[in-house]
């Protein structure tokens, strides 16, 4: 494969000024300069093309990849993580490698204007190798939102799942939100340490919360039911509401063996009674 | 060879898993017990796994099988102290244990047993 032209480098190193200025009046006029200030885009235009001049003068696409390329891959993932914070999207981001095509193919086009098979191939390799940036920056980018999703999910995780003590002897865990395998592993788990911590005896868990019961919901509270049991507590499930009750049944979920209640103040009550305890109004 | 001790209290027989169980030593266990339990005829047996911190589907079907025989040799079993972890495991393995008693902590466990025992 042919690789970039000495007289191709040569001219990139040469009218790096020139490239700069025209980069930029393209990056403004597609508006992807925005939330970000003119001084910044400038240095960082100046260092990347600072490292594209070594990159091709290392032998261009394929280097991108190798040791060589580590310097200009570390520049991107920076980039690409500023942009993701400052807020600018998956294209906004890659049209600063992509927007350079332009004035490097015009730069290209009057220094081989005599020979049009040796400007085809330097074309394409050109293209090449800011292509091959170009997705670099967006895979970057990509990773960079999914580390953000990634740590809010655990963060949600955490705060939807309180267990709080009722009464000596009762813990209650109010639920909120869907329940998939992996909350439920994490409730699960909070809910029996603190079993196990408060010497609880009775735990209530509230899913007034839960939009939907379907058969895994279900198979998930089950779940949670007979490790409470097997750890020598009891368990109640209260806030099933009209329509839950109904699509229980509907999927012919077999509920048995668990207590069932419609609301928490039914399943405290119980909770109080099992324990012996009486709540009496106080005369005046 | 390495056993499990049988403790004695009153009608009640007391057996504390203080090692990590071993397939032999569950077999050992077993037979034990069920030697015991005719021997004093027990009313009651007390098996307090708090220390048990690993189970497998082997274990955990030994537990079952401990408290199935000494049910059908007319003593009451409760189980006490799973940790969260076994207990979790013990589910994921889909082993419920039915018709195991189960409680908290061993004074819980014996005031159960008591209870089911005057009962009776």
């Amino acid at each position: 494969m042919a690789a970039l032209h000495q007289r191709t480098v040569n001219l990139l190193k040469k009218s790096d000024v020139e490239l700069a200025v025209r980069w930029m009046a393209d990056l403004e006029a597609s508006g992807s300069t925005r939330n970000l200030k003119v001084d910044d885009i400038k240095q960082q235009m100046a260092e990347f093309l600072r490292l594209l001049n070594a990159i091709a003068n290392d032998g261009g696409s394929q280097t991108v990849g190798s040791a060589q390329g580590d310097e200009v891959r570390q520049f991107l993932e920076k980039l690409s993580q500023q942009r993701a914070l400052v807020g600018q999207d998956a294209q906004q981001t890659a049209y600063f490698i992509f927007s350079l095509k332009g004035p490097l193919f015009a730069l290209l086009q009057t220094e081989y204007s005599d020979d049009a098979s040796l400007l085809a191939e330097q074309l394409w390799e050109l293209s090449q190798l800011l292509d091959t940036l170009g997705m670099h920056t967006i895979r970057t980018y990509q990773k960079s939102r999914e580390a953000v999703i990634k740590r809010q999910q655990e963060e949600l995780l955490e705060l939807s799942t309180p267990v709080v003590k009722l009464w000596d002897g009762v813990l209650a865990l109010p639920m909120i939100g869907t329940l998939d395998s992996q909350r439920t592993q994490v409730v699960m788990e909070s809910l029996l340490q603190r079993i196990v911590d408060t010497g609880s005896e009775i735990a209530i868990i509230d899913i007034t919360g839960v939009p939907t019961v379907d058969t895994l919901v279900a198979q998930h509270l089950l779940k949670t039911v007979t490790a409470i049991r097997l750890m020598g507590a009891d368990c109640i499930i209260s806030g099933v509401r009209p329509q839950i009750a109904q699509t229980i049944v509907h999927l012919g979920l077999d509920l048995q063996g668990v207590v069932t209640k419609a609301n928490l103040a039914d399943a405290l009550a119980l909770a109080l009674r099992r324990l012996g305890v009486t709540v009496a109004k106080a005369s005046v | 060879m390495e056993r499990i001790p049988i403790l004695q209290m009153g009608d009640f027989l007391l057996v504390t898993i203080q090692v990590d169980m071993h397939d032999q030593l569950a077999l050992t266990l077993q037979d034990d017990l069920s030697e015991r339990i005719s021997q004093i005829s027990a009313r009651g047996v007390l098996i307090d796994i708090s220390a048990l911190d690993m189970v497998d589907s082997f274990i955990g079907r030994m537990i079952g099988m401990i408290s199935g025989l000494s049910r059908i040799m007319d003593a009451e079993t409760v189980l006490v102290g799973m940790q969260p972890a076994v207990a979790i495991t013990l589910v994921e393995l889909g082993m419920t244990l039915p018709g195991v008693s189960t409680a908290l902590n061993v004074e819980r466990g014996m005031t159960l047993l008591r209870a089911r025992a005057a009962s009776q």
